[in-house]
C-alpha cells in the first residue's frame, strides 16, 4: 500500500507540474497566434507592398526614334529593322557546338566568337546574348530554317538608325551612338543597354524631340531575376518626326558637285526666311557606320584625316573672306557718307607709310567708282575708302550682316569667326591697331575670319534686305501622317538697318560681276533668261607674297603645293532682279574664286532655281521642335 | 501484497481487437488532417505537381501509419523493457554519423542506409524520452529529490546532446535539452535546481558563443536584427516574413503565393513550408493549422494525465512536449521571432525521418492511452 500511496503522491505532483507545463505551452502558442495576427493583419499592407516590390520589375521600352524628313517629306533619317541572332545558354546546352553550327550558316568572325563565349560565361543562363547584329534577310531565313539544329538560338528584331543619304547628309544630320558616361542625366532611358542618342548635327540638337518618351512594361520576375510573365505594358510615345528646311534632292546635288574638290563647303539659303536648303561639306563620312560601330582604326582614320571629314566646314571652317568682304566695306562707306559715284584712281598699288599695298591687277584699274570696284574687285578702291571709313565702322557693318559672331543656326559647333576692331586687337593681340591693317581688312584678309554659313547669311541679308537667321528645322509633325490643321508661321525677320538704295548699289555691282562681260565671274554666269545670278568672287591668300616674288612674277596657284594654294570663295544670289536664293561656296586651296568657286555656285544656284524648293508646297508643320538642353 | 495489486484492476491483457477499439481515432484523424495540409502544400511547392515531393511524402505517410499503429498496439511494457536498448542503439547510430555520415548542408546529419537516409538525431529525440521515462519511473519521489539520482539522467541527456551539437545541429540539441528539461520538471525535480541550471547556462553563454560556427553566429545576429543585411544572412528571415505578412487574412490562394513560387522563399518545401501556407491561405490558414496542432497537443496532455503509471505519463508528456517544441520553434523561426535553426514543421515539412519519427511518437502516445491502466513495477516486471 505504501507504494500505491507514493504512486498517488507522484501522480499528483506530476499533474500539478504537467498543468504548469501545459499552461506555459498554451501561453507560448497564444503568443504565436498573436504574432500571426501582427504579421498578417496589422503589418499585412507593408508586407504586401514588399512582396509586390520583390516580384514586379519595371522594364523600360525604348521608344522608336522620330524620323527626320526633308521639307517635302523625303526621309533623311529613319529606323530600319535590325535582325540580330541571340543565344540563350540554358536552351543551347553546348554553347560551343551551337556556335560552330551557327558559323556554318552565317558569317561569324573570331572576334564575335570569343566575345559570345565570354559573355555567355558571365551572364546568367537565361539572359540572351547577342551573337551578331544586322543580319540580312537571307541570313535570317537561313537561321530560321535551321532552327531545329540550333537550340537556344533565336532571331530578335531591334531598330537601327538608317541614313539613306549616307555621307551627303552626314554633317547636317550627325549620327546616333551609344550613350557615353558624360551624357547620363539620370534619365533612366539613357541607361538602357543599346540605347542610342544623337551625337552630332540635327540628331544631337533635337535629340529630346526625336527621342520620344519611354514606355514601360511591368514584368513579374522570380528571385533570380528571370522573367515569368508580362503584367502590363505601356508603349510610350514615339519620337516626333522632324521636318527640315533641307531639300534632299538639292542637298545631294550640292554634295555631288563639291565632291569634285578635295575639301570644300557650300550653303544654299532662302534669302526671305533663312531656310537652309542645302548645306554640304566634303570630304564627309557615312553616319550609318556609327550605328553598327566603328573599329578603333576606322575611328582614328576619320579623326586623323588631314581633310577633317568629321568637321562640318560650312559652320566650323574658318576662312578669310577675301574679296567677298568688299560688299560690307562698300555699305560701310555708303553709310559714312561716301557717294557711290566717288572715284578712286587705281595704279595697281597704294602706298601707306613705308608699305606698298598691291591691287590683284598688277597694272591697275585706272579710275573706278564703287560699281566698277565691285565688278572688277579693285583692291585699291577699297584700300582708299577703308581709310576714310575706319575699321570700327566696317566691323559694325560686318556684324550687322552676321559676320564675326555665331549666326544662330540650330546646330551645335558653329564658330564665331573674327571681325577685327581696334579694341579687339588690343584685347586679343595686345597691340594697338596699325593703319595698314585697316587696308588689309577691307579686302577680307588679315585678321578677318568667316565661315561659309556666315557668308551665306551675309549674302541672304544683302539680297533679301532682312536680318534673316538660317535655320534647319521647320518643326515637327506628330505621328507619321501629314496634318492640315494649324501650321507654324514662317519666321518674320526685321528689315536691315541699311537704306535700300545702298543695297541696290552693291547688288548692281554683284550683277555686273556675273553678267557684265568684264565682270570677274562673267564666265560663270547663268545664261537662262530670268535665272541669272549675281555674285562676288573671293580669293583668300593663305601665304604672304614677298617683294622678291612679286618682282619675279607671282607664282601661279597650280604650281604651288596644295596646302599653300589660295582658298577660292564665291557668294551669290539669284534670280538677280528678284532674289530668292543665295549660295556661298568655299573651296579650300582651290585657287581663284572666279575659276573654281564660281562655277560650282552657278551650278548649284541653277539647280536650286530649277527645283525651286521654296516655291513648291512643302509639308505642313504642327509645332516647333523641342531643342535638346545639352550644349 | 497481492500480486494483482501491481496490475490493473481492469483486465490488463487486452486482445488485439480490444486494443484497436481503444485506439484514439480522434487523434488519428487530426494527424491525417495535418499531414493532408502538408501534402497539399508540397503539391503547391512543386507548382501543382505531385512530383517530386508530395507523392513521396504520401508514401512515407503510408509507411508512417503502419509504424504508428504498430507502436500504438505494442504493449507498453515492451516499450518499457526495450527503452534503454533503443536509447543506446540510437546513441550508437548518432556516433556512427560522426564517422560515416553524409555531408548535408554543411553539417553531418544523415546516415545512408541505401533505401532510407536516416537522421539518427530525430530517432534520438524519441529514444531519449523513452529512456528518461523509464529512469524516472524506476525511482521514487524521494529519490528524485536527491542529486545523486539525477546524475545518470543528466548523462543520458548530455551524451546525445553533445554529439548532435558537434554535427553541428543547434536546433536538435536545443530540443533534446528542452524536452528532457520538461520531463525532469514533471518527474518532480526541485525548482531550485532548474534555477541553478538556468543561471549556470547564462553564465556559460559568452563562452559557448566562441564555439559557435560563423553561420550559427550569423543566424543569431540576424535574428536579432533581420533587416540589417537584407541580401545576406537576413535574407531568409526577411523573405519569410514578407511571404507570411503578405498573405494577410485570406491569403493569395492555393498555388498563388508569389514569394514561394518565384523562389524568394528559401527551403519552401522543408523548414519554411509554414510561410508558404500562410502566404497562400492567410491568417485563416495559419490559425487553422495552429489550431490542429493545439488539439493534437491537448490530446497528448490528456493522455498523460489519464495514464496510471509514471512511465506512460512521462512518455506521453515528453513526446507531446517534443511535438510542441517542433511546432513552436519552427513557427516562431519562420515568423522572425526565433533564429533560423533548421527545425522542420512536424508532419508538414518534406522529410522522411521527421515524419516517421513523429508518427511513431504519436503511436507511442496512443500506446500510452491504450495501456493507460496497466501498472508497471519499478523494475519493469509486471507483477510478481
Amino acid at each position: 500500500m505504501l507504494q500505491k500511496n507514493e504512486d498517488n503522491e507522484r501522480q499528483r505532483s506530476f499533474s500539478r507540474r504537467a498543468l504548469l507545463l501545459g499552461g506555459a505551452q498554451s501561453l507560448l502558442l497564444a503568443g504565436l497566434a498573436g504574432r500571426m495576427y501582427y504579421l498578417q493583419v496589422i503589418e499585412a499592407d507593408r508586407y504586401k507592398t514588399l512582396a509586390e516590390d520583390n516580384r514586379i520589375n519595371l522594364r523600360l521600352l525604348p521608344p522608336p526614334r522620330g524620323r527626320i524628313v526633308d521639307r517635302f517629306g523625303l526621309p533623311l533619317a529613319s529606323n530600319r529593322q535590325n535582325f540580330r541572332v541571340v543565344l540563350v545558354r540554358e536552351h543551347a546546352g553546348d554553347v560551343e557546338m551551337v556556335l560552330k553550327a551557327l558559323s556554318q550558316i552565317i558569317d561569324l568572325d573570331d572576334h564575335d566568337y570569343k566575345r559570345v563565349l565570354r559573355e555567355v560565361s558571365r551572364k546568367r543562363g537565361f539572359v540572351p546574348v547577342t551573337v551578331r547584329e544586322n543580319l540580312t534577310w537571307d541570313e535570317v531565313s537561313r537561321v530560321e530554317v535551321n532552327g531545329p539544329e540550333l537550340p537556344g538560338v533565336t532571331i530578335e528584331m531591334g531598330q537601327i538608325r538608317d541614313y539613306p543619304f549616307a555621307d551627303s547628309m552626314a554633317h547636317v544630320l550627325g549620327y546616333v551612338a551609344a550613350v557615353a558616361e558624360r551624357d547620363l542625366t539620370g534619365e533612366p532611358l539613357l541607361e538602357l543597354p543599346g540605347f542610342r542618342i544623337g551625337k552630332n548635327g540635327i540628331e544631337q540638337k533635337y535629340d529630346l524631340a526625336l527621342r520620344g518618351s519611354a514606355g514601360t512594361s511591368q514584368i513579374e520576375v522570380n528571385a533570380y531575376g528571370r522573367v515569368i510573365r508580362e503584367l502590363s505594358r505601356d508603349e510610350g510615345k514615339r519620337g516626333d518626326e522632324l521636318v527640315l528646311t533641307i531639300d534632299g534632292g538639292l542637298q545631294t546635288f550640292t554634295h555631288q558637285r563639291l565632291m569634285a574638290e578635295q575639301s570644300a563647303a557650300a550653303v544654299v539659303m532662302d534669302v526671305e526666311n533663312g531656310d537652309v536648303l542645302a548645306m554640304a561639306s566634303v570630304p564627309s563620312f557615312d553616319p550609318n557606320a556609327f550605328n553598327i560601330g566603328l573599329t578603333v582604326k576606322q575611328w582614328n582614320d576619320l579623326l586623323n584625316d588631314q581633310l577633317h571629314p568629321l568637321t562640318n566646314k560650312a559652320l566650323a571652317g574658318l576662312y578669310a573672306p577675301g574679296s567677298t568682304f568688299k560688299m560690307v566695306v562698300a555699305l560701310a562707306a555708303l553709310k559714312s557718307g561716301i557717294r557711290s559715284d566717288h572715284k578712286v584712281f587705281c595704279p595697281g598699288h597704294m602706298t601707306l607709310g613705308r608699305s606698298r599695298f598691291h591691287c590683284w591687277k598688277r597694272h591697275g584699274h585706272g579710275w573706278v567708282d564703287m560699281h566698277d570696284a565691285i565688278k572688277h574687285s579693285c583692291d585699291v578702291y577699297f584700300y582708299d575708302v577703308s581709310r576714310k571709313v575706319g575699321v570700327d565702322n566696317i566691323a559694325a557693318m560686318a556684324n550687322h550682316f552676321g559676320l564675326g559672331q555665331e549666326v544662330g543656326i540650330d546646330l551645335f559647333g558653329e564658330r564665331a569667326g573674327v571681325v577685327p576692331t581696334r579694341d579687339w586687337k588690343l584685347a586679343n593681340v595686345g597691340e594697338s591697331w596699325q593703319g595698314g591693317e585697316t587696308l588689309i581688312t577691307a579686302i577680307g584678309q588679315g585678321f578677318v575670319l568667316t565661315t561659309p554659313l556666315q557668308l551665306a547669311t551675309m549674302t541672304a541679308r544683302l539680297a533679301g534686305g532682312r536680318q534673316v537667321i538660317p535655320r534647319l528645322s521647320r518643326g515637327v509633325r506628330a505621328g507619321a501622317g501629314p496634318t492640315e490643321a494649324g501650321g507654324v508661321a514662317p519666321p518674320d525677320f526685321p528689315p536691315l538697318d541699311v537704306p535700300l538704295e545702298h543695297l541696290r548699289v552693291v547688288r548692281d555691282g554683284m550683277d555686273a560681276v556675273s553678267n557684265h562681260p568684264r565682270g570677274t565671274a562673267y564666265r560663270a554666269r547663268i545664261e537662262e533668261e530670268g535665272l541669272e545670278l549675281a555674285g562676288k568672287t573671293g580669293t583668300a591668300q593663305v601665304r604672304r607674297i614677298s617683294m622678291a616674288e612679286r618682282a619675279a612674277g607671282v607664282t601661279k596657284n597650280e604650281q604651288l603645293p596644295w596646302r599653300r594654294r589660295d582658298h577660292a570663295l564665291f557668294v551669290s544670289f539669284a534670280p538677280v532682279h528678284k532674289p530668292r536664293y543665295c549660295c556661298a561656296v568655299v573651296v579650300e586651296h582651290g585657287g581663284g574664286g572666279s575659276a573654281v568657286a564660281a562655277p560650282i555656285a552657278r551650278d548649284i544656284l541653277l539647280e536650286t532655281q530649277r527645283r525651286d524648293p521654296s516655291g513648291r508646297r512643302s509639308l505642313p508643320i504642327i509645332a516647333p521642335a523641342q531643342i535638346a538642353e545639352r550644349g | 501484497m497481492p500480486a494483482d495489486a501491481f496490475l490493473s484492476t481492469r483486465n490488463p491483457e487486452m486482445t488485439l481487437r480490444q486494443k484497436v477499439w481503444q485506439l484514439n481515432w480522434g487523434m488519428v484523424l487530426l494527424l491525417c488532417l495535418v499531414v493532408a495540409v502538408g501534402i497539399a502544400m508540397l503539391f503547391s511547392a512543386a507548382n501543382g505537381s505531385m512530383e517530386p515531393w508530395a507523392s513521396r511524402q504520401l508514401m512515407r505517410f503510408g509507411l508512417g501509419a503502419v509504424i504508428m499503429f504498430a507502436a500504438a498496439l505494442i504493449d507498453i511494457r515492451l516499450w518499457f523493457r526495450f527503452a534503454y536498448l533503443f536509447y543506446f542503439g540510437s546513441l550508437l547510430l548518432l556516433g556512427a554519423v560522426e564517422v560515416m555520415g553524409d555531408i548535408g548542408m554543411g553539417a553531418q546529419r544523415w546516415i545512408d542506409f541505401g533505401v532510407v537516409r536516416l537522421q539518427p538525431s530525430e530517432l534520438m529525440k524519441v529514444a531519449l524520452i523513452l529512456a528518461l521515462a523509464r529512469y524516472f519511473h524506476g525511482i521514487s519521489g524521494e529519490e528524485v529529490g536527491r542529486p545523486t539520482f539525477l546524475l545518470l539522467p543528466i548523462g543520458l541527456v548530455l551524451a546525445p546532446a553533445a554529439l548532435v551539437l558537434k554535427q553541428p545541429d543547434l536546433g536538435t540539441a536545443g530540443m533534446l535539452l528542452l524536452a528532457a528539461g520538461a520531463m525532469f520538471f514533471c518527474a518532480g525535480v526541485r525548482w531550485w535546481k532548474f534555477a541553478l541550471v538556468i543561471v549556470a547556462g547564462l553564465a556559460v553563454m559568452p563562452v559557448a558563443w566562441q564555439f559557435l560556427h560563423d553561420y550559427q553566429k550569423d543566424r543569431v545576429l540576424t535574428f536579432l536584427n533581420p533587416e540589417n543585411d537584407p541580401l545576406g544572412a537576413g535574407y531568409h528571415t526577411l523573405q519569410a516574413m514578407i511571404g507570411f505578412g503578405s498573405g494577410a487574412v485570406t491569403g493569395k490562394g492555393f498555388m498563388q503565393g508569389t514569394q514561394s513560387h518565384l523562389n524568394f522563399l528559401p527551403e519552401k518545401q522543408t523548414d519554411f513550408i509554414f510561410t508558404m501556407l500562410a502566404e497562400e491561405f492567410g491568417l485563416v490558414g495559419s490559425l487553422t493549422l495552429l489550431g490542429l496542432y493545439c488539439l493534437l497537443l491537448a490530446y497528448g496532455f490528456a493522455i498523460a494525465f489519464r495514464a496510471r503509471n509514471q512511465f506512460a505519463r512521462l512518455l506521453a508528456l515528453g513526446l507531446t512536449t517534443n511535438l510542441f517544441l517542433y511546432v513552436f520553434i519552427n513557427m516562431s523561426m519562420v515568423m522572425g521571432i526565433f533564429p533560423v535553426v533548421g527545425v522542420p514543421l512536424p508532419l508538414v515539412s518534406y522529410g522522411g525521418t521527421v515524419l516517421l519519427t513523429v508518427m511513431a511518437s504519436m503511436g507511442l502516445v496512443m500506446s500510452c492511452y491504450i495501456h493507460r491502466d496497466i501498472r508497471i513495477s519499478r523494475r519493469g516486471t509486471p507483477g510478481a
